[in-house]
């Protein structure tokens, strides 16, 4: 066979193989969600997102556990958030080309990759033990800040090296300190590319079962953490940060691991819960970036 | 030749960027309040130049300077002067337009707000008279709190002038102001560079020989890294005593 033949069906081979690999990835994905919903949607109500869980599967909701993951998710952006956009500045703006760095920026991008459970155990010794946190929101929302801190870290470094030399030299030739450049022009120019990757980073961590089970965080919860607003004196409250809690990939998993039918289609919908909070996430990430195309052309 | 009072003596300049000469050897006074070109071909070291004197070079960290820059009487390489006060002292305009990415207003009032001035009213003061001052006020009154990219390309450029100005520096460096812009946008930025002689000493960088002929009083060409010659631009233009100079000027190569 001549070459250019050859090379011709090679290329139409690959477009057939690829075609096929996208549309068994999009079958599979569309065949879960229609067998969740199928499942679930009876179940969905206003009923079930009010209700702790029960032993009967008909009165079981998840409350507890989707308060559970927003509490723990606000508090993972604000430990991670301030912590890794100040890493990433300090990297891409402060530190010296060295081996200190090289070291730095080799664990950074293997952190990223290491199983999440190993963060679990690392929270459960560190937090759990160590720090005396105890089995709280505040330990579950650290264990996973360290988990997503490396990916905030490396999308953080990506936006500010996308910012244009043009934009630096504009506010340093106007007198502008380093920190004044980094603080009015660098910074807020990328903040909505951190952002996007912080929110990506964030819908990841929600889903995560596995570190927080290791720290022990609870899969039977029937109560909520102490409220961050109350209407007594001094209204503010930190007290939920140390209560014990549960999310929403335990209360599904512990779902599924019961005998009982009626407990998986609690599943189901809890999936369903914890499914559309994460395209929420992900619709405000598409529009920032969205956002940030149409403002910034350089 | 040279009458008019000093803004910068260049003396024994040569730059490096690590092993690479870039400058050899430039001696010679830029006059103040007056527009001084700097042509030459391309990759001459017209840039580099112009960047030394406000130290924007800083920034490069392979960059070595030797030789002397003083300003105003003062070596503004040595250690006891704060680089700050130097760029403050003597703004900056680029070849592409680079507003940052907030509105008009924002733009000019930067430079005044990093100072610490951030009452309103100051701040409205120094953004209206930078405007009107580079000949921008009346086209971007009504959308001062629009993008600063909303504004064309030659608009962008003069809103980078209003900025450097809104700093009130005594000295302007533009680095090929127009080489991004439309003929119509560039005699704009040229008019604009004949009057702001009256109150600031200006140093501009242009490949155009046209441009240096119209809005400098002084020229000095520059050749591989070297200062071939200075002087009144006239003379440059129709009596040039080096042989390089008049191949250049009269289009022979370059
Ligand atoms: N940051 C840099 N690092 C290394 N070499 C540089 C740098 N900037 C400029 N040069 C070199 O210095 C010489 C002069 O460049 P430049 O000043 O930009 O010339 P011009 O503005 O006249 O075109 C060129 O040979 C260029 O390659
Ligand atoms: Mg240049």
């Amino acid at each position: 066979m001549d070459t250019k033949l050859r090379n011709r069906l090679y290329d139409k081979s690959f477009y057939i193989v690829g075609l096929f690999a996208t549309l068994f990835g999009l079958i599979v994905l569309l065949t879960l969600l229609i067998d969740i919903t199928i499942d679930g949607f009876s179940r969905l109500g206003w009923q079930f997102l009010t209700s702790y869980p029960s032993r009967k599967p008909e009165a079981a909701g998840v409350l507890s556990a989707w308060v559970g993951t927003v509490w723990v998710a606000a508090m993972t952006v604000v430990v991670a958030f301030p912590l890794g956009v100040s890493a990433a500045t300090y990297l891409e703006e402060y530190s010296k080309k060295n081996w200190l760095r090289e070291f730095i920026e080799i664990n950074i991008s293997n952190l990223s990759a290491v199983p999440s459970i190993i963060y679990g155990l690392l929270g459960l010794q560190l937090f759990v033990r160590g720090l005396n946190m105890d089995r709280s929101v505040i330990a579950g929302a650290m264990t996973l800040a360290i988990l997503v801190l490396p990916l905030i870290i490396i999308s953080t470094r990506e936006a500010i090296r996308a910012i244009p030399t043009t934009i630096r030299e504009a506010s340093y030739a106007l007198g502008a300190t380093k920190w004044q450049t980094i603080r009015n022009q660098i910074l807020p120019a990328a903040m909505p590319t951190i952002l996007t990757g912080t929110i990506l980073a964030i819908s990841r961590a929600i889903g995560e079962a596995s570190p927080l089970i290791t720290i022990g965080a609870l899969t039977y919860v029937a109560f909520l953490p102490t409220s961050p607003i109350s209407l007594e004196f001094p209204y503010i409250s930190l007290k939920g940060l140390f209560d014990p809690f549960s999310v929403l990939p335990i209360q599904i998993f512990n779902w599924v691991s019961r005998p009982q039918k009626g407990f998986w289609i609690d599943a189901a919908a809890g999936i369903m819960v914890l499914l559309i909070i994460v395209f929420f996430m992900n619709g405000i990430a598409t529009y920032l970036r969205y956002r940030y195309e149409k403002r910034m052309r350089w | 030749m040279v009458t008019t009072d000093t803004a910068f003596r260049i003396e024994r300049l040569n730059i490096f960027y690590g092993e690479k000469r870039a400058l050899k050897e430039v001696n010679f006074n830029i006059p103040a309040k007056a527009v001084t070109a700097v042509i030459g071909p391309s990759g001459c070291g017209k840039s580099t130049f112009i960047r030394c004197l406000n130290r924007m070079n800083d920034l490069i960290p392979v960059f070595r300077l030797e030789g002397k820059i003083e300003y105003d009487g003062m070596d503004i390489y040595s250690k006891e002067v704060d680089v700050i006060d130097i760029r403050r002292q003597i703004g900056m305009v680029f070849q592409k337009p680079n507003p940052f990415p907030k509105s008009i207003y924002e733009n000019v009032a930067y430079g005044v707000r990093i100072q610490g001035f951030n009452k309103k009213e100051s701040l409205d003061n120094a953004v209206e008279t930078s405007l009107k001052k580079a000949a921008l006020w009346d086209e971007v009154k009504d959308r001062i709190h629009e993008s600063a990219f909303s504004l064309s390309g030659g608009q962008q450029q003069r809103l980078c002038i209003a900025r450097a100005l809104a700093v009130e520096p005594k000295v302007i460096l533009f680095d090929e102001p127009c080489s991004a812009l439309d003929p119509i946008a560039t005699a704009k930025i040229e008019d604009l560079i004949t009057e702001l002689k009256k109150d600031y000493t200006v140093v501009i960088v242009t490949h155009n020989m046209q441009q240096a002929a119209r809005v400098s009083e002084y020229t000095g060409f520059f050749m591989m890294g070297e200062l071939i010659e200075f002087d009144n631009t006239q003379k440059i233009f129709t009596a040039p005593s080096n042989k390089m100079t008049e191949d250049y000027i009269t289009g022979r190569f370059g």
